[in-house]
């Protein structure tokens, strides 16, 4: 039985859970602190998704996590109910981040049938003292507060506004009452519409009634009493008129300028329900309060479902007997017997469309966006900068970029890796780059698109580039390099920081060269058949791009055959494939055959010797030679012949065979026989791997 | 809850004790705990050959979009080849999440042995040197040759083997 399946469906669920749970309040609290400011909305999901974990965690009884999980809602209790002025968010999320950390690491010993033992007493005591603290610190500022009488309700800040609130002299206020052409229908989409249009130009937009989308009954009501819209901007009565006026199917209009008394018992007067859309869906605090958890977390939440890998790849394996099936149907020998099947070919060709169909959404459902693994990213970012100094801004693009799941758990270290590399080595110091006249925020770009069947991804950041001079002098002296400098390309020197034997030099942190583990970075994108390409130029940055397969999973193959066996060779590798001559092939004095093409001298092997295939062709002008090539070299393989292109679903071989020299994988064929797949890069470096 | 899965677990194992799977390799008959088998292909499929593997492997098959490899347990017995015809069978056997096809010349029945017809096999040093037997079973007059699943897969030997070729 599957080990993952083994484990306790409760168990299983609680690690599942919290683990999501984790991750989602990580990417908050990271896209908060940029800010520099916690919504009500964010202080309710944290302190929600805290009491969540806390309430399964005790359940399961461990205690430890429960406890902290308890601390930090503690805090953000705190937090939401009083709004202290003197919070440093900065710490507060270090606070919060250290917290994860710890449930992460422990809810990963509980992954792996171990005891969560850890002791999560300092990070209470540190968050209770910080409790403690922004406790006197605000019981201070309201005596002051209080002191000053203000009406309680305008001293609770709704919300804060995000980006766009400097607070000039000429912002003026305006109430704006709207009818619509009776007979218009959907009232409150236009309505809708019409606040989504003043957002750009306005701020702090309320509106009556509040509820216009969610409430089938707004509809009657703006047709009575019209639809009412108050809010602050710079633009000029005319202006908004017109704004106004552009819009379909308004009747009238009155746009009145309001005084700040009549403002503000109008902005509580509508925030009495519902209020405000933001950027996120922000919701009112009282409403927020009554509604509970479940509202406000709208926008992250997806119709997604978790599947157990294992049964895609159990669906995928049906998928494909399915097609081994058909094609046993469709071309059954028994069919040659009849006369006519002018209807049978015809059910056959629906049926064969219906199943690749069903063949291309199984693939689909193997492929997950880029978005998990990138934003992950921003976390090593932020404690990377935190702890050099430096002020560095991760950008990320093309995060939905799809990639098969396999290949994904494969791309998160050395993405990792280069990011931590860049931010070490890369990026200069503040001080220095205000020298250089660059901006004092450094970035790094982390870029994803795909290209046919690849997927580029690309990490570049505006750095001080490689010294390509000491990296060529260290590569010379490590005898990393053989050629004369005037046939290197830039790539070529940039491609040696790659290379094992350059990375264990300690020196090499001394110059902006890249040093730590980038032959980690190779080593891993190589395993799933990507490529990693290396550029820079000096002052500007540097930029490494990961080539990377869409998929593991299916390969386009060239199926060969040697005697009674068929091989599948990669298409990727193959260069060319030609008919040669008795006369071509050359045999050095140890029997090994050799063959010239185009003044280039290619060593042959004959794939029939070296699988021990009985009943191939012996004549190399019978059977064709394929040249396969890779990263280290190029060779030619004796086939007997080629048989055509096909996808293949690459499967593993069984493990009691284990690994075999010179085949990386098997597959299965239409007609249901199993078939290998020659490794090519074994084949022409047998040493390498 | 655990209590009532083992239950469950105990009971299937209490009607599978005791039964064996009984085929013939050359004039033998062995037996195999039926436990570890999970079906019987009757007739011999396409096979592909494998390289590098030790000559009893006969290599892999498809069954049913799963690949698994087959051995020939003539071969493993270092018997001679024979060749298949329409009574050859091939017996799926899952040990320990390894799945493994038994080339064997002819499947015979499902039979009960108890624990008590069951003697150990004669020590090796009387010359009795086929370590894939576990023990031999009485049934009246006939023997079977209980065979030890786990030493027939066994990779080491697997490895062993490689080696001397």
């Amino acid at each position: 039985m599957d080990k993952s399946l083994s484990k306790e469906p409760m168990l299983e669920m609680f690690i599942f859970e919290n683990l999501q749970l984790l991750e989602q309040l990580e990417q908050t609290i990271l896209a908060h602190e940029k800010e520099r400011c916690l919504e009500n909305a964010v202080i309710n999901e944290i302190f929600r998704i805290m009491h969540t974990i806390k309430g399964s965690a005790a359940m399961m009884m461990y205690d430890s996590i429960s406890s902290l999980a308890h601390a930090i809602e503690d805090l953000f209790f705190y937090i939401r109910e009083f709004h202290p002025d003197e919070m440093d968010y900065s710490k507060i999320c270090d606070m919060v981040l250290d917290g994860i950390d710890f449930i992460k690491n422990e809810i990963g010993k509980l992954e792996q049938d171990q005891e969560a033992d850890g002791d999560s007493s300092p990070f209470v005591e540190n968050i209770e003292q910080y409790l403690l603290l922004i406790k006197e610190a605000s019981a201070n500022s309201n005596l002051i507060n209080e002191a000053a009488a203000r009406p309680a309700g305008l001293q609770k800040k709704f919300y804060i506004s995000t980006s766009k609130s400097p607070p000039t002299e000429n912002i003026k206020r305006y109430h704006a009452l709207i009818y619509f052409t009776p007979g218009c229908e959907m009232e409150n989409i236009r309505a809708f519409n019409l606040v989504h249009k003043l957002k750009d130009q306005a701020e702090q937009i309320d509106y009556l009634p509040a509820d216009i989308i969610e409430n089938n009954d707004s509809v009657e009501f703006i047709r009575e009493n019209g639809f009412a819209v108050i809010f602050t901007t710079h633009l000029q009565q005319e202006a908004i008129n017109e704004l106004f006026m552009k819009e379909a199917f308004i009747d009238s209009l009155d746009l009145r300028v309001m005084e700040d008394e009549e403002w503000e018992i109008e902005q509580l007067r509508a925030r009495n329900q519902i209020i405000l859309e933001d950027e996120e869906p922000t919701i009112s605090n009282n409403r927020a309060k009554e509604t509970g958890a479940n509202l406000h977390s709208g926008g992250s939440r997806q119709s997604l479902i978790n599947v157990n890998v294992d049964k895609l790849d159990r669906l995928m394996d049906m998928v494909g007997e399915l097609v081994i099936s058909e094609t046993m149907v469709a071309l059954n020998p028994d069919l040659t017997t009849a006369t006519r099947l002018d209807n049978f070919h015809k059910a056959t060709r629906q049926h064969r469309k219906i199943i690749n169909e069903l063949q291309d959404i199984v693939m689909s459902i193997r492929m997950v966006p880029l978005t998990m693994t990138f934003h992950k990213m921003n976390r090593i970012v932020r404690d990377m900068s935190k702890k050099q100094n430096k002020n560095v801004e991760l950008v990320i693009r093309g995060e939905e970029t799809e990639v098969d799941k396999k290949i994904i758990e494969h791309l998160s270290d050395p993405i990792m890796h280069l990011i931590r590399n860049a931010i070490d080595h890369g990026i200069e110091s503040p001080e220095k780059r205000a020298g250089l006249g660059k901006s004092p925020i450094a970035q790094v770009y982390l870029e994803a698109k795909s290209e046919g069947g690849d997927v580029y991804i690309i990490l570049r950041d505006d750095g001080a580039g490689l010294d390509k001079e000491k990296i060529l002098e260290r590569a010379r002296a490590r005898g990393l390099i053989q050629k004369p400098d005037s046939n290197l390309s830039d790539g070529e020197i940039f491609s040696t920081i790659l290379l094992p034997g350059f990375s264990t030099c300690d020196e090499i942190s001394e110059f902006s060269g890249r040093g730590v583990g980038m032959d980690v970075v190779l080593k891993n994108i190589e395993a799933i058949g990507g490529t990693v390409l290396v550029d820079s130029a000096p002052g500007q940055g540097t930029t490494i791009s990961l080539k990377i397969p869409l998929t593991l999973a299916i390969i386009n193959g060239m199926r060969v055959k040697v005697g009674n066996s068929i091989y599948i060779i990669p298409i990727t590798s193959i260069k060319e494939s030609f008919k040669a001559q008795r006369g071509d092939v050359i045999v050095d004095p140890n029997g090994k055959e050799m063959i010239m093409v185009r003044g280039e001298c290619y060593p042959v092997l004959r794939l029939h010797k070296k699988y021990q295939v009985k009943s191939a062709l012996e004549d190399i002008s019978k059977g064709i030679i394929v040249i396969v090539q890779n990263d280290s070299g190029s060779i030619c393989l004796f086939v007997d012949a080629l048989l055509g292109e096909q996808q293949v679903v690459v499967k593993a071989l069984p493990k009691f065979i284990g690994k075999i020299a010179g085949i990386s994988a098997c597959t299965l064929l239409g007609d249901g026989r199993a078939c290998l797949i020659i490794d090519v890069a074994n084949l022409i470096n047998p040493s390498k791997s | 809850m655990s209590e009532i899965l083992n239950e469950v677990v105990q009971q299937e194992e209490d009607t599978q004790k005791g039964k064996f799977l009984t085929f013939l390799v050359g004039k033998e008959e062995y037996g195999i705990e039926i436990k570890y088998v999970t079906e019987i292909i009757g007739g011999i499929q396409a096979i592909t050959e494998v390289p590098e593997v030790p000559e009893y492997v006969k290599g892999i098959i498809n069954l049913r979009g799963k690949i698994i490899p087959v051995m020939d347990v003539n071969l493993r017995f270092k018997k001679e080849a024979r060749d298949y015809n329409d009574r050859t069978c091939i017996i799926v056997i899952d040990i320990d999440e390894l799945s493994v096809g038994l080339i064997v010349d002819n499947v015979a029945e499902v039979i009960s042995i108890s624990d008590a017809d069951i003697v150990p096999p004669p020590d090796a040093r009387a010359g009795f040197h086929n370590r894939y037997i576990k023990g031999i079973g009485k049934i009246g007059n006939e023997v079977k040759l209980i065979l030890d699943c786990q030493r027939l897969l066994s990779t080491e030997n697997l490895e062993d083997l490689k080696y001397i070729n």
